[in-house]
């Protein structure tokens, strides 16, 4: 039996159980609110597995073991933003969200603030950040089918694309909040299970021992030391002449260049806090108590994930040969990517081709560059199949099968969490509240949410399908930036700051949210690089002011500068208010009590 | 929201127990935050600047940039050990306290 058949088996089989578990809980919901918090009577334990399994997306699971394949060291800075970013949910935002709001980020924002303006901000960057979010895991879905079950029309991208938002959509109006709860904690579990399975595996190899496994992956790189070091991804030295390590450092070029590794660091550590399919689990349990709790779950599963990240991406630069790695190319000399007619691709390397090296080409040989950022997405999955016993075995098959299964469920699942946040911010925040005044019936309002589900998830579809060509980890990043730079300010203002009002709220959430959007419209990402979204080509468009890929390291700052500056310009003060959002956040008073406004 | 309510937020927010609870909740999150961005931050810039000497090897081929990442990991869990302690001797029962006094002159 093939791989890819097993593969579909075995997602089918998770479809089919997850299908039944989403069923029933929609059966189990009794009220209409059930819709948004699945009744808020999970456990800490279980929402804190449900909080890993919406959080470790494809990007996490994929996307940092095949960066730490190719990149090596870099890779791993990956693991600790995402991982330490939970210290400010768990200290700052947890409890206090828990004790203060009921559905939506935007409960929280409004608590003291005129509801039409701030309801209609959060809503708008919720569904932003949403919506950047999902287009990144559809694309993923959709590379990753066409690897794993070696089909390479382009048609069967766009069904599979289709395939998993139908099935999130039927998640989300079906179950709710619980289904998709249960469907992220049968995920989270599963995934912890291929993730240790693989990771014991790599260990065994290497007699458990971490340094030969690092000194093979070193070996198998091409790149020597390097590959252990920072800088082959992140703020790497540009040298004057890029083809040539030894000519003079450009230190202009080399500072923006570490600029951009701590605007990336600031973006994904405070990025997390800031996401809003994140935000509204935490409503999912009964008290502050057992938020923080699940937070400590979130941060126990999630910390030995990304540490076993190590071991599977360093284990599959030294087990899984680089040309295997690159699908299609080939390795030189210098250790630089070639293509099968023997040019050089951008790959990340100083020795290797880059844009300036590009001006100086022939035209017959600029034509053969393939502006590819390869993001080793596959590793993972073929290190699984090289645990099991290498390609065209029957324990290969079954491990990448396996393997790849969890991969579809993982996406799966947090496609179905986005789509819920989005759609209860949409419900809630904008048509019960900004667009009913409050009139509206518990009953309508989830009404509105399952049809804005199958909306979103609708749109969601098509953008995927159309951006099939964009790099997963840039619409990541998009989000946390975006969360960090327009979510965050405005909810630790909201929690904390006793002055803070109707203004400060709506230019945060707008200001840090455009402030964010422009500044990557003009950064290398969109145009002036072979990489970007429009790739440039001698004499094309280029508007790329901005030099940093990350806009984080401003545009934060800015989303704060904001807020505090609609603060201190609006004579608006609700010290009655803060009084008992004080109270109520520190205290858990009233809680599950209608917000009266 | 009637001023009766309004009245219980207030004078709850002004009584001493609430003020403590506040002072020990601020007191403790607050600079832990502060500690941990900067110890974070020091890591990235670590990593973006001092390459030579963060590519130093400490044991076989685990070099300080592999050391000073695992020290992330090993704070973020002594971080969230610590605040649980804390959460859970000083904060809790306080908070547990005060929701109960509030919830009962709120259904007066």
């Amino acid at each position: 039996m093939s791989s890819s058949l097993l593969s579909s088996i075995l997602f089918v089989v998770f479809v089919a159980f997850t299908l039944v578990l989403v069923v029933r809980a929609g059966r189990s919901n009794k009220q209409s609110s059930d819709f948004y918090d699945g009744g808020g009577g999970f456990s800490g334990f279980q929402n804190g597995l449900a909080i890993a399994g919406d959080y470790m997306s494809a990007a996490s699971f994929l996307g940092i073991a095949g960066t730490i394949a190719l990149f090596g060291y870099d890779g791993f800075l990956y693991s600790i933003g995402f991982l330490v970013a939970w210290l400010v949910a768990l200290l700052l935002i947890a409890e206090p969200l828990r004790n203060t709001g009921r559905f939506t980020m935007g409960d929280v924002l409004s608590f003291r603030m005129r509801q039409i303006p701030v309801r209609g901000a959060a809503a708008t960057s919720t569904m932003v950040v949403s919506i950047f979010y999902l287009m990144a895991q559809m694309v993923g879905a959709g590379a990753l089918v066409s690897l794993l079950l070696g089909v390479t029309d382009p048609n069967a991208k766009t069904w599979i694309i289709g395939g998993v938002g139908i099935l999130m959509i039927i998640y989300v109006t079906v179950g709710g909040m619980k289904g998709t709860t249960y469907v992220q904690i049968v995920k989270a579990f599963l995934l912890m299970i291929g993730a240790i399975l693989m990771t014991v595996m790599v260990l065994w190899h290497f007699g458990f021992n971490i340094s030969d496994l690092l000194g093979a992956a070193r070996d198998a790189s091409g790149k020597g030391e390097a590959f252990l070091q920072p800088g082959l991804k992140f703020g790497k030295e540009i040298h004057v002449n890029p083809i040539d390590p030894t000519s003079a450092i450009d230190a202009g070029k080399t500072l923006i260049s570490k600029l951009d590794l701590i605007s990336l660091g600031m973006a994904l550590v405070l990025g997390t806090a800031g996401l809003p399919h994140i935000l509204i689990r935490f409503y999912t349990v009964p008290t502050a108590k057992a938020a923080r709790k699940s937070v400590n779950w979130a941060i126990g599963n999630i910390g030995v994930f990304y540490l076993m990240t190590i071991a599977l991406g360093f284990g599959a630069a030294a087990l899984v040969s680089r040309a295997t790695l690159f699908r299609g190319f080939k390795v030189d000399a210098a250790g630089c990517l070639i293509d099968a007619k023997n040019v050089a691709i951008v790959d990340g390397s100083n020795a290797c081709t880059t844009m300036d090296h590009i001006k100086d080409m022939a035209p017959a040989a600029k034509a053969l560059i393939v502006p590819v950022d390869p993001s080793g997405n596959v590793a993972a999955p073929q290190l699984a199949q090289f645990l099991g016993g290498g390609e065209g075995t029957t324990g290969g098959a079954v491990m990448l099968a396996i393997i790849g299964a969890i991969a579809f469920a993982t996406i799966l699942a947090v496609v179905a969490g986005l789509t819920l946040a989005s759609s209860s911010s949409f419900a809630h925040d904008l048509y019960a509240n900004v667009i009913k005044k409050g009139t509206a019936t518990a009953k309508e309002e989830v009404r509105v949410a399952k049809i804005s589900a199958v909306v979103i998830g609708a749109i969601a579809i098509v953008l995927a399908i159309g951006a099939q060509g964009l790099n997963v980890a840039f619409l990541v990043a998009i989000a946390f930036a975006i969360a960090a730079s327009g979510n965050l300010p405005a909810v630790l203002y909201s929690l904390f700051w006793k002055n803070f009002n109707t203004r400060g709220a709506v230019w945060a959430i707008y200001g840090g949210l455009l402030s964010a959007l422009v500044l990557l419209i003009f950064s290398p990402n969109v145009t002036g690089l072979p990489t970007s979204l429009i790739p440039f080509v001698e004499g094309g468009v280029r508007f790329d002011y901005f030099p940093l890929a990350n806009p984080g390291l401003v545009s934060i700052p800015l989303g704060f500068f904001f807020g505090w500056l609609g603060t201190v310009t609006s004579s608006e003060r609700n010290l009655a208010k803060y009084a008992e959002l004080e109270v109520r956040s520190l205290t858990g008073a009233a809680i599950g009590k209608a917000v009266q406004h | 929201m009637s001023s009766k309510n309004e009245k219980v937020w207030s004078d709850t927010q002004a009584s001493p127990e609430f003020q403590d609870l506040r002072k020990k909740f601020r007191g403790f999150a607050f600079p832990l935050t502060v500690a941990f961005l900067v110890w974070y931050f020091l890591y990235v810039i670590l990593t973006a600047f001092a390459r030579e000497w963060i590519s130093t090897p400490v044991i076989g081929n685990i070099n300080i940039a592999f050391v000073l990442g695992l020290l992330q990991f090993a704070s973020t869990f002594i971080i969230m050990w610590l605040y649980e302690r804390h959460s859970s001797h000083s904060l809790d029962g306080p908070s547990d306290a005060l929701r109960d006094k509030v919830d009962k002159e709120l259904a007066k």
